[in-house]
């Protein structure tokens, strides 16, 4: 219940942030509104030795229509994605994933970024990334390089960031007008899921990720294929666990979540508008 | 380090660790224990409050990230003549309670639900209060003040 | 003098009667604005912090402990070992049932010594400053395990492959039987038309009271006397069992339950923080205080239910069951608690049911594992039985091809059949089952689900609609003291109280029941308040601590009503003769020709000699004009030793619709129609019920301890063990009917743990309704999708 020990720096520009990073290294790890952090600092599952909170970096927060794409600041709490009325129009997957994190008083305080940042891959907003094809921006002390949620997660909570680099910006392109559904199936509302489907169809341009198939958010590629090559909802979706290595835990075996994955993706199609 | 902040009103400000959770702060700093503490994976809402505005864990903030804040627990929901705050009065109304120790957090949650939703469907006050645990009530009486608040609002 | 009467009388508010109104809880202002005091809430000066090191191993020799790097940590004010306290003890910890003669109970000790038993077992204590540091401080002791091997299953430990306690040589405790006439059994078996055996595992729970234990002991400087607060539910016997654990004499002791947040069983125990934090106060002559965490609540204690049961029934060719034998294996975990290896007997007079069973014959056979010990938890023993019995009756019925609601009004024991003196050896008090059961199905529109699931079958549609019923009863108001000895439990079953008038009108309820979400204070002031007369805000009820309410036996069981409340209401009626004396004293009237009606004590016959009850205890106060030789005030206690249980009963239907592609379970609607006798306040009645229900659909759909193959506990967080929340649940339709207990003058019998008791085989019931089409007969709890899907997709058809 009470983390070990730490130092905490507090800065309030990005740049200070990715200083504090460079100096202490290893030791150092990001807070920012500490809902996926905190709760490992109290069990004792993770010490770091220095905290560095951006938690009032002003200029992190943002929902902002950016031409071809929306650029969301890292910063930005779940809540405000859920409700942003720039991401229903014209992402929106985003909002109604994000709306299924966690509960009402954690969507108050968790953002975007810390989210992917931590790369759980049980969690949804990573998922959402990766089936709508974001790209993250990540700044250093070499300055600002754009990483695809493709290739961002790397394994169970491991991502592409450098220890010294800040996820400053979530860039998704636009799906304007999209159908849009996350089927996240759990035991109990406020749990990870199980397995969780996020799927969008934009006239035809379908995109499917899954959670908590793999060690990290799962692109469900074969579905998509399957679909361009014709097939209905319910064959693609027959695809949706193929490649994938998903674990076994207290809540399920693998071939339960192999079995999920491929009812939750047609229920997901189907409810975005795929026939 | 020094953090201060406004707690129902009043100007608090102390020294803690930085490892000190918003929660600690508030019970053993501050000596405001009606805000209680129930689990340690931010699942139960035993330690909800309003931060800014808003319904958070405390157990889950750090007492320094909530350096400058204004929070309001369940000591400042009542009128200063006593006057139970209406969630309050509808919990006591609907038999929401039993051993009391969930209550703090469910009255912050549900409170914090109704500025959202202010007229939410049955559904929606169970999924608005996802993340308060309690063992007592079945949460049937628990629903129903929240409905019954909404009403009177 | 006459001012300060004119005063009182003019205060006396019109009197109302409120038993059976839904009265506002007195309890809930305080609860709702943050007053409640619990333990941890209380600041003491000085006080010094513990913290536990546990085993992170199921079974461990320790080979050795060191406590050098944790004594240099700032804040540390010592740190103890099991080796180092063994002088402190004024015996083990206590097991208050042996439950046979020959009981196998290995000695423990707070901290162990020698050998870890389960994950969880303290072996070392640090004290410190604060939290923060006792916290840091425990992690720098080095304890070297060297690991044993672990006995995880009931089937394991029996086969001794590995005995846990080498000094008892086995790891049965104890086989406890209860077979009145085995003969008759066989006898029936043997002529049976229709049997059927039901394997059935009751999975380990965690109560998981949502206010963590704690413990705050505070010596008193001169004297000797130590003042402890515990979350706890039986402060009269912590007294008692501290007192004699830690060798201080039973009246130097304070125990306070201040404000507890819940216990369900769980906080019916003595458990090893107490111990220490008393013998630690002693040893250190410093306030020491300990707040468990969460985690440590998982593991360190108790948890509920650990059975696994065999139940057969035979049945003649109408579906009439004509025998019932039983044999369960019971998980005591790795030492036995306060109560622990009495709850499976708890249960054993419930697997008949509801129903006119000629015979019966019970075998539990009890077996330590390295797990953490399991003891009472909500319904103790009684939700085994009724879920055993209650799905055995839907297998009996799906093989013989009977309606679920026809073989059971069948079966039922009729109404005029009480007292019914079952088979078991106990006499049922009263009941009247058939009328809960049909405004049972009435409101479930049991007819209209029958036929929706006909189309659902018909259409071959993924979803599926099942009903469960569940016509339960139980047995609670715990409990005659004479039944207590015949099971071997070493206390009595009575409960205290006083009820004190006064010289303001006033009244002071002195009760040994130790409330704890119940709302004592409300149902008591209502009790005492209708008769005498008065205001229930005049009345105010003083419990939970041994130095104001000095005899007890707490809250458990369903009994605070049945026999704390009956205790009341003698006292009360004690009160009353005493102040009527005083009154035909004054009314120059004989005690015959004195009537009391809504406060006022009258004369037959001559209205205008009255005197209003404020008078009387004002009078009794002066003792100006008193009968000659009687005491002065008005006082009485009485101690209420019940002649017989009581056997709260209910139907309750559950429906549910299972997507049968992914196994999930929704439970669409939940309807309990309970009979606890008479009701004082409805309102919390009903408060019982709902939250009763929902612990056993729990059981049924969500919760259960998982360990992996070496004890190691895998749900040891509100993350992982899934106590539902509101999202996952539904309303209720609570409705009830009333067949009065006549072992007490309230004619009241129990509904704390009721709920419990009827749910979670309704539940289960209508799971496997709705995939008896499948092939389906049983599925484990809890019902988790994974389950449902494995045993639909494996299954036959």
């Amino acid at each position: 219940m009470i983390p070990a020990k730490f130092d905490y720096v507090r800065v309030d520009s990005a740049e200070a942030a990715i200083a504090a990073l460079v100096e202490h290294g290893d030791e150092a790890k990001i807070l920012a509104g500490g809902h996926s952090l905190v709760p490992l600092l109290k069990l004792r599952l993770a010490s770091p030795g220095v905290l560095v909170d951006v938690g009032r970096v002003k200029d992190l927060s943002y929902i902002r229509d950016a031409g071809d794409h929306i650029a969301i600041g890292a910063l930005t709490r779940h809540r405000e994605v859920e409700t942003s009325s720039v991401l229903a129009e014209h992402v929106p997957l985003l909002g109604k994933v994000a709306h299924y994190v966690g509960d009402n008083q954690v969507r108050h305080r968790g953002t975007i970024g810390g989210s992917i940042a931590h790369g759980d891959p049980a969690s949804d907003l990573p998922t959402a990334a990766v089936a709508l094809g974001a790209t993250l921006v990540a700044r250093g002390p070499k300055g600002e390089r754009t990483i695809s949620a493709a290739d961002f997660f790397h394994g169970f909570l491991t991502t592409a960031l450098a220890e010294d680099e800040l996820l400053t910006e979530i860039r998704v392109p636009k799906t304007t007008g999209a159908g849009a559904n996350y089927q996240k199936f759990n035991r109990r509302a406020q749990d990870w899921a199980i397995v969780g489907v996020a799927a969008f169809n934009q006239g035809g341009n379908v995109g499917v990720a899954l959670t908590n198939m793999g060690s990290i958010p799962v692109r469900a590629s074969a579905v998509e294929a399957a679909l361009k090559s014709g097939a209905t909802a319910a064959q693609a979706a027959e695809h949706a666990a193929d490649g994938t290595e998903p674990p076994a835990d207290l809540n399920a075996s693998v071939e339960y979540r192999k079995h999920l994955a491929r009812v939750l993706t047609r229920r997901a199609l189907e409810a975005a508008g795929v026939a | 380090m020094k953090v201060s902040m406004q707690i129902n009103g009043a100007a608090q400000s102390h020294d803690v660790e930085p490892r000190t959770l918003l929660v600690q702060y508030i019970r053993e700093s501050c000596g405001l224990t009606g805000t209680n503490v129930g689990c340690d994976t931010s699942s139960c809402g035993a330690c909800t409050i309003h931060l800014d505005g808003e319904s958070v864990k405390s157990c889950t903030i750090l007492a320094v990230q909530a350096d400058g804040a204004a929070l309001t627990t369940i000591e400042g929901m009542a009128a200063a003549d006593g006057t139970l705050h209406p969630m309050q009065e509808a919990f006591r109304q609907n038999h929401g309670l039993q051993c009391g120790y969930c209550t703090p957090g469910m009255v912050m949650a549900a409170t914090g639900l109704l500025k959202e939703i202010p007229h939410p469907t049955e559904a929606e006050v169970r999924l608005g209060l996802e993340g308060n645990l309690c063992r007592c009530t079945g949460y049937h009486n628990i629903v129903k003040a929240v409905l019954a608040a909404a009403e009177q609002s | 003098m006459t001012d300060i009467l004119d005063a009182v009388l003019a205060d006396d508010a019109p009197f109302h009667g409120t038993v059976g109104q839904p009265l506002l809880r007195k309890e809930d202002p305080k609860l709702l604005t943050g007053e409640g005091k619990y333990t941890d809430d209380i600041v003491v000066t000085g006080a010094v912090q513990m913290a536990m090191v546990r085993s992170p191993y199921a079974h461990a020799r320790i080979r050795s402990i060191d406590t050098a790097d944790a004594l240099k940590a700032p804040g540390v004010v010592a740190v103890f070992t099991g080796a180092d306290l063994a002088g402190e003890w004024g015996g083990p910890m206590p097991c208050a049932w042996p439950v046979t003669a020959d009981m196998k109970n290995p000695a423990h000790y707070p901290l162990a010594v020698g050998t870890a038993n389960y994950c969880g077992d303290a072996v070392a204590v640090v004290i410190a400053d604060t939290k923060a540091q006792a916290a840091d401080a425990a992690t720098l002791v080095i304890v070297d395990y060297e690991e044993l091997p672990a006995v995880v299953g009931v089937k394991d430990a029996l086969s001794d492959r590995v005995v846990i306690h080498p000094e008892i040589g086995t790891n049965q405790s104890y086989v406890w039987d209860l077979k009145p006439d085995e003969d008759k059994v066989t006898a029936a078996f043997a002529a049976a038309v229709h049997t059927v055996r039901c394997e059935y595992v009751q999975q380990r729970l965690i109560p998981a009271a949502m206010e963590p234990r704690g413990v705050l002991v505070v010596p008193q400087p001169f004297g000797g006397e130590f003042v402890v607060y515990s979350s706890t539910q039986i402060p009269h016997i912590l007294k008692v069992m501290l007192g004699l654990t830690v060798g201080i004499p039973e009246q130097k002791l304070r125990v306070i339950a201040p404000a507890v947040g819940g216990g369900f069983g769980s906080k019916l125990n003595v458990y090893a923080e107490e111990v220490l934090a008393l013998a630690l106060a002693r040893k250190l002559r410093r306030p020491v205080r300990w707040t468990e965490t969460r985690s440590e609540n998982t593991q360190a204690t108790i948890h509920g239910r650990g059975q696994e049961q065999v139940i057969e029934l035979a049945a003649d060719a109408d579906g009439k069951v004509t025998a019932v034998r039983v044999e369960i294996l019971a998980d005591m975990g790795a030492y036995l608690q306060l109560v622990t290896p009495g709850v499976p007997l708890l249960g054993s007079f419930l697997y008949t049911g509801v129903y006119a069973v000629p015979a019966f014959s019970f075998r539990c056979t009890a077996v330590f594992t390295n797990l953490t010990p399991t003891d009472a938890y909500r319904g103790a023993g009684r939700p085994e039985a009724s879920y055993a019995i209650e799905r055995s009756m839907d297998t009996l019925a799906a093989k013989i091809g009977l309606d679920p609601a026809e073989i059971r009004r069948r079966n039922f024991i009729p109404a005029d059949a009480f007292p019914y003196p079952s088979a078991s050896g106990l006499v049922f008090d009263s009941g009247n089952y058939e009328p809960a059961l049909a405004k049972a199905l009435a409101h479930a529109d049991y007819d209209g689900l029958r036929a929706k699931q006909a189309t659902e079958k018909a259409s071959k549609s993924k979803i599926r609609t099942g009903v469960g019923i569940s016509s339960y009863f139980e047995i609670c108001g715990l409990a005659p003291s004479r039944a207590l000895a015949s099971l071997n439990y070493s206390a009595g079953g009575w409960e205290a109280a006083t009820v004190r008038i006064l010289p303001t009108c006033k009244v002071q309820v002195i009760s040994g029941a130790t409330p704890h979400g119940q709302g004592h204070e409300t149902t008591w002031s209502q009790i005492v308040a209708d008769k005498l007369g008065i205001s229930p805000d005049d009345i105010e009820v003083l419990h939970s601590d041994t130095a104001i309410s000095p005899l007890g036996l707490d809250t458990y069981g369903s009994r605070s009503l049945a026999v704390g409340g009956t205790a009341i209401w003698i006292a009360t009626d004690k009160v009353i003769a005493k102040a009527k004396a005083i009154a035909a004293h004054q009314l120059e009237a004989s005690d015959d020709d004195v009537e009391f009606a809504a406060g006022v004590f009258s004369v037959k016959g001559s209205p205008d000699r009255a005197l209003p009850i404020a008078a009387i205890a004002f009078g009794a106060f002066t003792a100006h004009n008193l009968p000659d030789g009687m005491e002065p005030n008005l006082e009485a206690h009485c101690t209420w030793d019940p002649p017989n249980f009581t056997f709260p009963f209910g139907t309750h239907i559950a429906i549910v619709e299972v997507d049968t592609e992914t196994g999930h379970t929704a439970l669409k609607k939940y309807v309990c129609v309970d009979d606890c006798g008479n009701q004082i306040n409805p309102l919390i009645v009903q408060g019982q019920i709902h939250g009763g229900v929902i612990q056993g659909i729990a059981q049924a759909l969500f919760e259960g301890v998982q360990y992996d193959d070496k004890g190691n506990l895998l749900t040891a967080t509100l993350a992982d063990y899934l106590v539902p929340s509101a999202a996952d649940v539904p309303s209720l339709i609570t409705d009830h009917t009333v067949t009065p207990s006549p072992t007490n003058p309230m004619g009241v019998k129990g509904a704390g743990e009721a709920g419990t008791i009827g749910s979670a085989p309704a539940v289960m019931n209508a799971i496997v309704d709705a995939l008896r089409d499948f092939g389906v007969n049983d599925i484990l709890m809890p019902a988790t999708p994974e389950r449902v899907w494995h045993a639909i997709s494996h299954s036959a058809n």
